[in-house]
């Protein structure tokens, strides 16, 4: 049945090799450079849902050579790998369009859009990456693509922005490479492999494998925006709407919670991890980051500042369920990874829209936008209800699963924990909505409105907007994300 | 006598300097046909040593000790290819960066002089011919550097010449006590000899003068402003391969004679470790784009010695290795970064790094290939730069040996803020709101330099055939 | 003290005097005179190891190498004079 054995090659390469031509295109050759990113995203979008369908046919994907005696360059297409591959591309896709009207006017387009398409293809290669190894090459270039992309604007602010965000992720990449020898060194392969690859190491080497954990842990929760490492993201909000987008819900943080779930889940194994004694502090840590986020968030005036806080503590929903070292809990963390995408780059898009449109930047100035500008602000409302985790919406889901899971386990704050925060997301999200709907907009004419907002800023919002509701209210039909994740969390737990 | 693949390596460049000279009209053409040649030549030898092991070659017929053997194995064909590769590279990219008539004139019997004294060096088998060799680069080097006929550079090559005599003179001093002692002087005798206290003093004299010709920290001094100032190609020759001749004679040198203690050993990779540091620093504060990559050498140097180090005495034979590919990376990536460094001020007119971004031309090309070369310099994946980094601290790990992990950790970071003082100035076009030209300042001469950026990125993924290609005819130093 | 004794420590005396004066000296012909004298030093020595007890014929090698090593040297030499004229008279045009 592998008719086609390099499919996993071949989705990475759509937009490896299209970075180069986009690099290449005059700037004015407007029309070219959107027909390739959107034929580009669209193929990928493709590509991706054959390999999916084959997955699900039970073809195995391997792709590999050797780069060192013994180490290799290694891609696969798992069930987990599949899961965070599909929300990319399908991500990749609407951001693009977004990106192409975003910058309709701007400058530099050419360069935004290679390092742009660079980006997605490291992260492709983050999702697929077969071994640590392999997903440290990528990792190390998700940080350098988009570098350029958070200092777009080239302001001072995006600069000391970028600098900053270079200064943690590179660090945080040079951990992992410790890391990463420590275990080639240790336990002979850097693979992934469900349940792990360092019982036999655990068990004679406890302090070794505990080093081991909190040192890959540490590396990958740069990205995954864990506190204490969390400064770099609320920071680079500095970069344009698309670039938000792709940092909070496409790429860079959640490759730092996929590489998590790696780490716990195919280095040591859920078992050898809760054995060696560390899932327990990092579901503290990811319980301090989640109410932490949330308690920044609700200071901040800075439209896309208080939404960066909230994503530092969303994403660690996704740490805390797979620390709670449970199936359900699993389940949960697994489906906020799709569900906290598609919710936070639709805020992400709608306050774009918001500034591009009405220059709206600051939650106060938010008075009366939701009549001045009703399809963005019902996407965003629908989002932030969500985010709250109003049933039946997508963070309800995950936030059930997720309480499921911590009383399964016996962790009964989980679910005090879990209250807590909704209660904190509703009391930043709510005056927002309050603002936008129930107010009169006197302050907002004090900014005359910039421009009229195109399809292609306006649809994508709502486009997402209409995938949280679906993902929530369907979210027991068969395909949907709930039930992949079941799938590949019965092979994390070989059950 | 007949003619091979050997022979030819050493001696088509050395023909090929005299014709280059004594035809000043047609030295472009003589010069790239040479290189081309000596590349073939390369290439022949390749396939010998990829089908024997070691190669030996008694020149014109002379045995060992009283002629010249010439000894070809892994690691030094792979410096030959190096040297051979990047060379034809950089002959391609001073076609475009030698305007003057002059300059082209006195560059092309010069280089390939040095080709032909680095070739002997690497081919060469007794420490006699190692110490001819290495004044033929020092005097040709020299050349090199002053090729602008500035001031700052006749300057800088003055003082690069006074380290370069004295380096080989403390070199010749330490051949002269090995004569007086073993009474013989090629590789073999060094293998065989006991060691010995007045072995060790000759050693120590001619290792100081290699380091002093290699630049490693505190005797660095001369580096900076002599590949600074010298004209781009030039630089991309000196700081790429000529810093390596010194580097390739003290790895082979400590591989046949041990060095007599661990606390030697440690202590070179801890001149290594303030290379890293104090040329990190440096080319932190470094205004101008080429002193910067100048400083990188240091900073380079200095890890390639660390590398050297860290396995300490009794694990010396695989921490060459990681030594090695350092060399080779690096070659490749600081050849392309100074050609882009040179077309950057080329089409700039300046290289001041403040000023970067104050300039409605851009050299996209150019800065795209700087900024590729420098991720194999820092070392990130998946470069060569990065395997090179990779085997430094895995050994090192495996050793027990976390100063140098650290050092190395340092190394990286402070790099990467170097780096990206330039990179922000690439990136950041905006300050100049003047209509931007549709001169996007690409030209041809981008294309060699871009190719060696991508082979340093590229090579990293063929590291596990480069490295048995090393160790080709190596036994573990014993000469065959 | 044999002949080569007194020799050899010639040699390395020389040697010294030259490389304190390569590394101490400021003018630049004296740094190339003192590089002189540590070559001298170094054939010195490469000469002592030539020597053989009477009657014993001399070693040939090292004088092959000695007169290799001079013939470099004065390259050397000449280089770094040619390279000290043209910086004077650049700084001389400076100075007009």
């Amino acid at each position: 049945m592998t008719d086609m054995p390099l499919l996993p090659l071949f989705i990475l390469l759509t937009s490896l090799l299209a970075s180069p031509i986009l690099f290449a295109l005059p700037e004015r050759a407007a029309n070219l450079r959107t027909g390739i990113n959107l034929g580009v995203a669209a193929i990928k979008v493709a590509l991706v849902a054959w390999l999916g369908w084959k997955v699900s046919q039970g073809v195995v994907y391997d792709v590999h050579f050797t780069v060192l005696p013994g180490l290799d360059f290694k891609l696969q297409a798992d069930p987990l790998a599949l899961l965070f591959v599909s929300l990319s591309a399908i991500l990749w896709l609407i951001t693009t369009v977004y990106s192409v009207g975003y910058l309709e006017s701007g400058s530099h387009r050419a360069r935004f859009f290679g390092f742009f398409s660079l980006c997605v293809a490291a992260t492709v290669g983050v999702a697929m990456a077969g071994n640590l190894f392999t997903f440290l090459i990528f990792y190390e270039l998700l940080t350098l693509a988009t570098y350029p992309l958070v200092i777009h604007r080239g302001s001072a602010e995006a600069l000391r922005a970028g600098r900053i965000y270079l200064i943690y992720t590179l660090a945080g990449g040079l951990v992992l490479l410790l890391g990463t020898l420590g275990l080639w060194i240790v336990a002979g392969t850097t693979d992934f492999v469900p349940g792990g690859i360092l019982a036999d190491v655990a068990a004679e080497q406890r302090l070794v494998a505990q080093m081991l954990f909190v040192v890959l842990v540490g590396a990958v929760g740069v990205k995954a925006a864990l506190v204490p490492f969390h400064a770099w993201l609320p920071i680079a909000m500095v970069a344009p709407a698309p670039v938000s987008a792709l940092l909070h819900a496409v790429a860079v943080v959640k490759a730092g919670a996929f590489g998590i779930m790696r780490v716990v889940y195919e280095v040591f194994g859920i078992e050898t991890a809760q054995a060696i004694g560390m899932t327990a502090p990092l579901a503290a840590l990811a319980a301090i980051t989640i109410i932490y986020g949330s308690l920044k968030a609700i200071t901040q005036d800075d439209i896309k500042k208080r939404l960066a806080y909230s994503t530092v503590s969303q994403v660690s929903y996704i740490t805390l369920g797979v620390a709670l070292a449970s199936p359900i809990a699993a389940v949960g963390a697994l489906a906020h990874l799709i569900h906290q995408g598609l919710m936070k780059i639709t805020m992400f898009m709608a306050a774009g829209n918001l500034a591009e449109g009405l220059g709206v930047k600051k939650v106060s100035q938010m008075n009366g936008v939701g009549r001045a500008m009703p399809g963005t602000m019902l996407a965003f409302t629908a989002a932030a209800l969500a985010m709250i985790g109003l049933p039946p919406l997508a963070g309800f889901v995950s936030k059930w699963y997720l309480a499921q899971g911590g009383l399964d386990t016996g962790a009964v704050w989980v679910v005090a924990l879990l209250l807590g925060s909704s209660l904190l997301n509703a009391i930043y999200f709510l005056p927002m909505l309050y603002r936008a709907w129930f107010r009169d907009g006197t302050e907002t004419e004090a900014v005359p409105a910039r421009r009229r907002i195109g399809w292609m800023l306006a649809a994508p919002p709502i486009t997402t907007a209409l995938m949280v509701l679906a993902v929530g209210g369907f979210a027991n039909a068969p395909f949907s994300p709930l039930e992949w994740t079941r799938f590949v969390v019965a092979i994390e737990y070989q059950e | 006598m007949t003619i091979d693949a050997m022979t030819l390596t050493l001696f088509l460049p050395l023909f090929g300097a005299m014709a280059a000279f004594v035809l000043p009209r047609a030295a472009t053409g003589i010069g790239l046909v040479t290189v081309l040649a000596t590349c073939g030549a390369v290439w022949l030898l390749a396939l010998e040593v990829l089908k024997a092991g070691a190669v030996i070659t008694p020149l014109g017929g002379w045995e060992a000790p009283l002629g010249i053997a010439l000894r070809a194995d892994g690691l030094s064909l792979a410096m030959l290819a190096m040297t051979s590769g990047v060379g034809l590279l950089v002959s391609l990219g001073a076609l475009n960066a030698l305007r003057d008539l002059r300059q082209r004139q006195y560059f092309w019997p010069l280089w390939l002089l040095l080709l032909t004294g680095m070739n002997g060096v690497y081919l060469g088998t007794d420490i006699f011919n190692l110490y001819v060799m290495i004044e033929v680069i020092a005097l040709a080097a020299v050349g090199l550097t002053v090729l602008s006929g500035t001031k700052e550079a006749l300057r800088a090559g003055l003082e690069y010449m006074y380290a370069s005599i004295l380096g080989a003179l403390l070199f010749l001093m330490g051949v002269g006590f090995v004569y007086l002692h073993l009474g013989r002087l090629d590789f073999a005798g060094l293998l065989e000899a006991e060691p010995s206290g007045a072995l060790s003093a000759a050693l120590a004299l001619m290792l100081v003068g290699l380091l002093l010709k290699t630049a490693l920290f505190p005797l660095h001094f001369w580096l900076p402003a002599a590949h600074a100032n010298a004209t781009a190609p030039a630089s991309a020759l000196l700081s790429g391969l000529v810093v390596k001749a010194a580097l390739y004679i003290f790895l082979r040198l400590t591989t046949y004679m041990p060095l007599p203690d661990e606390i030697l050993v440690t202590l070179i990779g801890a001149l290594g470790a303030g290379a890293v540091l104090w040329g990190g620093v440096q080319a932190l504060r470094a205004e101008r784009l080429k002193l910067l990559v100048a400083w990188s050498t240091v900073v380079q140097i200095g890890l390639i010695f660390i590398a050297f180090a860290r396995a300490g005495q009794v694990g010396l034979t695989e921490s060459w290795k990681a030594a090695a590919l350092l060399i080779l990376a690096h070659g490749v990536a600081k050849a392309a970064m100074f050609l882009a460094a040179g077309r950057i001020k080329d089409e700039l007119g300046h290289d001041i790094i403040r000023d970067l971004d104050k300039s409605n031309i851009r050299p996209t090309l150019a800065q795209f290939t700087f900024a590729l070369a420098a991720i194999s310099i820092i070392g990130l994946p998946p470069s060569l730069g990065f395997i090179g980094k990779w085997t430094l601290m895995e050994g090192a790990m495996a050793a027990g040996y976390w100063h140098w992990v650290v050092v190395t950790m340092i190394g990286t970071l402070l790099s990467v803020a170097y780096f990206s003082r330039v990179f922000a100035g690439f990136l950041r076009f905006d300050r100049v709101r003047a209509p931007v030209g549709e001169h996007q300042g690409w030209a041809l001469a981008d294309v060699a330099p871009l190719t060696l950026a991508i082979a340093s990125i590229s090579l990293g993924l063929m590291a596990a055939p480069i490295l048995s290609f090393l160790e080709l005819g190596y036994a573990l130093g014993v000469m065959p | 003290m044999t002949p080569d004794l007194i020799y050899g420590l010639t040699g390395i005396a020389v040697f010294a005097i030259g490389l304190t004066g390569a590394l101490c000296a400021q003018d630049r012909l004296r740094r190339v005179l003192a590089l002189k004298l540590c070559s001298l030093g170094a054939g010195f020595l490469l000469v002592v190891a030539a020597w053989r007890e009477p009657p014993a014929a001399p070693d040939p090698v090292p004088h092959a190498l000695v007169i290799t090593g001079i013939v470099v040297m004065i390259s050397a030499t000449a280089v770094a004079l040619a390279l000290i004229r043209r910086l004077q008279s650049l700084e001389a045009e400076d100075d007009d």
